[in-house]
């Protein structure tokens, strides 16, 4: 637990030397979120279709962002000496954890952006607040997971969301799904399914991930 | 000898089930002549997923032993796997323009099988951004496995939160098979044939990709006497 948590403070540390990442992930946000609300104009979209397009600049921003807390490692040279302090699962809870604040931030910006700009009414705030929580988890695992695999391989970065799209794509069918449920005024039980199945993934993913790192990370 | 044997069984059969589908069969009320489709349509998605079991369990095999012999079996079950998940949707796209009226309209099974072709491609994408042989295979036994726990998402949960219009699964929840005697008997012979025909494409595959990885050892050990 202990090395989990160093490795976490070592990244917030090292990412408030260069604000690289956070930068990166909440320009990416604010560019994607004016382009939509520009090419909406005055139109006034309708509740399905906004959800949807949350979810995709939720989905794209974080591409933006999440692929760098591995990228790093590999560019300063860092990661051979990671490997000797410290074990693959540590690692990867810590940078996960990592990804899972960058998220939690991407969203706190994002959320009232997109409600304010797009005129976005939610009959049900804790059902939305909820959805997003549990759902960061499975997009937080799967980003790590694949950001790892991009890092060692040649072509840096390009590939990430080509690879992380269809790994987190349940997250987003799921959400986009009951985002729609908050918008109109439902208990939370009506979305009783997808916040089991956003759940499921996100505890699926990161086991998967857990087991799976091991192999990425030694060569 | 024996294989000569299961080429000619394997002839005669898939010519039998060709005409047995367009002659014999009966048709089932409502879809008329386009039952047909059932008979190439299921088995050619039945062995896509078999593929794609295949190549996360060869995957697991090579991240196990590191054998690259194994990599290279994960990589010609999903080299296959492309290619019959590419028929199926193409069945199944010509299917619901007659039925449905469009080519594509994000059903949850055109969804499912779609992100299948999404994880090929990124897979295959993942394999030629790597130089070095064991760190490719490596990465993309992860990445293999990775998706493949991804999967079931589709096939369980996807389904059961948006409504679908494809016709019941041939298992369906209830257990019952709605097909009557002829349409059985050629929809099982067409699915029996056709796993056969997939599994003699995979083991030529196979044996191909063996001896050219000993012919390789082989010049290898012939240069190395040399020097």
């Amino acid at each position: 637990m202990k090395q989990t948590w160093l490795i976490f403070v070592k990244d917030i540390q090292q990412e408030f030397k260069t604000r690289y990442a956070i930068n990166a992930i909440l320009l990416f946000a604010v560019v994607t979120l004016s382009a939509v609300s520009f090419a909406i104009g005055t139109f006034t979209a309708g509740n399905q279709v906004l959800s949807a397009l949350f979810w995709v600049i939720l989905f794209f921003s974080s591409m933006s962002g999440l692929s760098h807390i591995f990228i790093r490692e590999e560019e300063s040279q860092t990661a051979d000496t990671l490997k000797l302090v410290a074990s693959p699962m540590h690692i990867y809870l810590g940078k996960f954890l990592f990804n899972l604040i960058l998220l939690f931030a991407l969203e706190i910006i994002l959320v009232p952006l997109f409600i304010a700009v797009m005129n976005f009414k939610l009959g049900n705030f804790p059902l939305f607040l909820l959805t997003l929580f549990i759902g960061s988890f499975g997009m937080a695992g799967g980003g790590t997971m694949v950001a790892a695999i991009i890092s060692k391989a040649s072509s840096k970065g390009a590939l990430f969301t080509v690879l992380a799209f269809p790994i987190i794509l349940p997250v987003m069918i799921t959400g986009i799904s009951a985002t729609k449920k908050a918008t109109e005024t439902t208990p939370i039980a009506s979305a009783q399914n997808e916040l089991q199945a956003l759940f499921a993934f996100g505890v699926i993913i990161i086991t998967a991930s857990i087991l799976l790192f091991d192999y990425v990370w030694n060569e | 000898m024996l294989s000569k044997l299961w080429k000619a069984i394997l002839f005669v059969g898939i010519a039998l089930v060709f005409t047995g589908a367009f002659l014999w069969s009966s048709l089932k009320e409502g879809l008329g002549d386009f039952t047909r489709v059932l008979y190439f349509h299921v088995p050619v998605a039945w062995i896509t997923v078999v593929f794609f079991f295949m190549a996360a369990y060869y995957s697991y095999r090579y991240l196990r032993t590191k054998d690259i012999l194994f990599d290279a079996y994960a990589k010609i079950s999903n080299e296959l796997g492309i290619l019959f998940a590419i028929m199926a949707t193409i069945t199944g796209s010509i299917w619901a323009k007659v039925i449905w009226h469009s080519f594509w309209n994000w059903d949850p099974r055109e969804t499912s099988i779609f992100i299948l072709l999404l994880i090929y491609g990124a897979y295959f994408s993942l394999r030629s951004a790597i130089e070095q042989e064991d760190r490719r295979a490596r990465l993309a036994a992860v990445y293999s496995l990775l998706a493949f726990v991804t999967v079931p998402f589709f096939i369980f949960i996807v389904p059961r939160i948006y409504f679908s219009l494809h016709p019941d699964p041939v298992i369906n929840p209830q257990g019952k098979i709605n097909l009557d005697v002829k349409q059985r008997i050629i929809f099982f012979s067409s699915l029996f044939f056709q796993t056969i025909l997939f599994l003699w494409i995979f083991i030529v595959r196979k044996t191909q990709v063996k001896l050219q990885m000993y012919l390789r050892e082989y010049k290898e050990t012939k240069l190395l006497e040399e020097k």
